[in-house]
């Protein structure tokens, strides 16, 4: 079933995602990218009702980008993470809601501090130290309680990050076999095999 | 629609005091004809587009900035996407609406179709805009659009580079180089003298800043060139590279200015010598 986890670090998110693609008991598919880079310091893991997931993410780019371009500056990752709950808040509201799951990941150029939301479909929203989504969460929340350290390097968060992965794929029944992993720093975002 | 030429607008009288006035057909042409003399009377710089072989570049005539004026805020080329620039001649307040347009539907394609807009398809788009507000002057309240747009940029998964223009009335057309704003028609004069297909880079901007010398007195301070090199990727030039390439032009000026004085020169001093000769011929014959 569908997880994602995020940590931050010292000057670092790491953000992970599933890559499953499920439709009842099926897999149709196992390289599906979850996780959309927002902005050059923003990326944003989505979980949730398909269809719902990929068209609200594309609305969240465009408008993030939209802003960009008005303004010369992209929004900083916490003006980001409120304006995508609000839209989540608003839309829970209207006739057919929304249902997806996000995890925020940016890196904050003006405080030089990683930065990370838990955002949920009601439009609860919360800065976070690490998250997760889905059936992941209720094995990784205590493990990453444990061994979360804000001022670890980014090869100990990697090594976390594997231990939450790897205590998913022993315990959950329905474990998800691949993760996608982006990183965001001061030097933007990039993909990092595990 | 029939009478919708009769739909009052509110205007101040000029002790400062509200009144509606219906407009008549004459008053209304008369209406579009102050709105065109704005138009005409706010371009009061000049912008320029110059295509190259595998570059386009943008360059504006920034009036000078008032001393406790931040220049920040007082923009002439803008960015519509990561590969479309813009810049515009007339009255900013439109632009500014313009331009925030256009922005909205570069994001709106992509939503909708999955790739950028083409540099034709948001000149078409902008061009649509100002038609619709040049029809709606014909019986509303709502008044045309009173800018001209330089429109560059590069097509997605191409690498040819992209120049259009686009007037109030909604007209666009595409162009290896052109000029809009104040005295665009010298501009143009000297670009349709000067321009070669294939430009490089260097050539390109050095053609954008000569067209522009051609009626900038101040020189490099006042002059503001963009370049776009390929998809997304564009640079504006720093005070001391325009400076040097100014100073480039100067000193070719200068050295031709020399030559043809030299040879001013070279045959006046012909001339002279051989006018004192016939002199000397004509002293020389015995009197009459």
């Amino acid at each position: 079933m569908e997880t994602s986890f995020a940590i931050t670090g010292k000057g670092y998110v790491i953000v992970a995602a599933d890559t499953t693609a499920a439709r009842s008991i099926v897999k149709m598919k196992t390289d599906e990218d979850k996780i959309k880079t927002l902005s050059e310091h923003l990326v944003m893991a989505y979980s949730g009702e398909p269809g719902d997931t990929l068209q609200f993410a594309e609305y969240v780019s465009r408008n993030i980008r939209l802003y960009a371009i008005r303004n010369l500056y992209a929004l900083r990752p916490a003006a980001a993470a409120a304006w995508i709950r609000r839209a989540l808040a608003t839309s829970l509201r209207s006739r057919k809601p929304y249902s997806v799951n996000l995890l925020l990941g940016g890196y904050d150029e003006t405080e030089h501090a990683p930065k990370l939301y838990w955002v949920d479909y009601l439009g609860t929203m919360d800065e976070v130290p690490f998250a997760a989504h889905g059936y992941g969460s209720y094995f990784a929340l205590s493990l990453l309680d444990r061994y979360h350290d804000p001022s670890a390097s980014l090869e100990e968060g990697l090594a976390t990050l594997k231990r939450c992965i790897d205590e998913v794929s022993k315990r959950l029944v329905v474990s998800p076999g691949t993760y996608k992993v982006k990183i965001v720093d001061k030097d933007g975002v990039r993909e990092v095999e595990l | 629609m029939s009478r919708s030429y009769d739909r009052a607008l509110t205007v101040f009288s000029p002790d400062g005091h509200l009144f509606q006035v219906t407009l008549t057909a004459t008053n209304r042409n008369q209406l579009i004809r102050v709105i065109y003399r704005w138009n005409t009377l706010a371009k009061r710089s000049a912008r320029v587009g110059v295509r190259g072989k595998d570059v386009v570049v943008l360059g504006v005539e920034k009036k000078s900035v008032l001393q406790l004026q931040d220049p920040r805020t007082v923009r002439k080329v803008v960015m519509l996407d990561d590969h479309v620039c813009l810049a515009f001649a007339g009255l900013t307040a439109d632009g500014r609406v313009l331009i925030d347009k256009a922005r909205i539907e570069c994001q709106s394609h992509r939503l909708t179709v999955e790739d950028p807009v083409t540099v034709e398809y948001i000149t078409k788009h902008i061009a649509g805009i100002k038609q619709i507000h040049e029809k709606y002057t014909q019986s509303g309240g709502v008044r045309p659009f009173g800018i001209s747009t330089l429109i560059v940029g590069f097509d997605p998964d191409d690498t040819r580079p992209r120049l259009y223009q686009t007037e109030p009335s909604g007209i666009y057309s595409a162009w290896k180089a052109n000029a809009i704003g104040r005295s665009s028609k010298t501009v143009r004069e000297f670009l349709e003298k000067n321009h070669k297909d294939d430009l490089s880079r260097e050539e390109t901007i050095k053609l954008t800043v000569k067209s522009l010398l051609e009626v900038v007195q101040t020189g490099a301070k006042n002059i503001e060139i963009s370049v776009m090199e390929s998809y997304g990727k564009v640079t504006n030039l720093d005070l001391p590279e325009i400076e040097a390439i100014v100073a480039g032009i100067e000193r070719e000026k200068e050295a031709e200015a020399e030559r043809k004085r030299s040879r001013l020169a070279a045959t006046a001093a012909g001339q002279a010598a051989m006018s004192s000769r016939a002199d000397e011929g004509a002293s020389g014959t015995p009197g009459q």
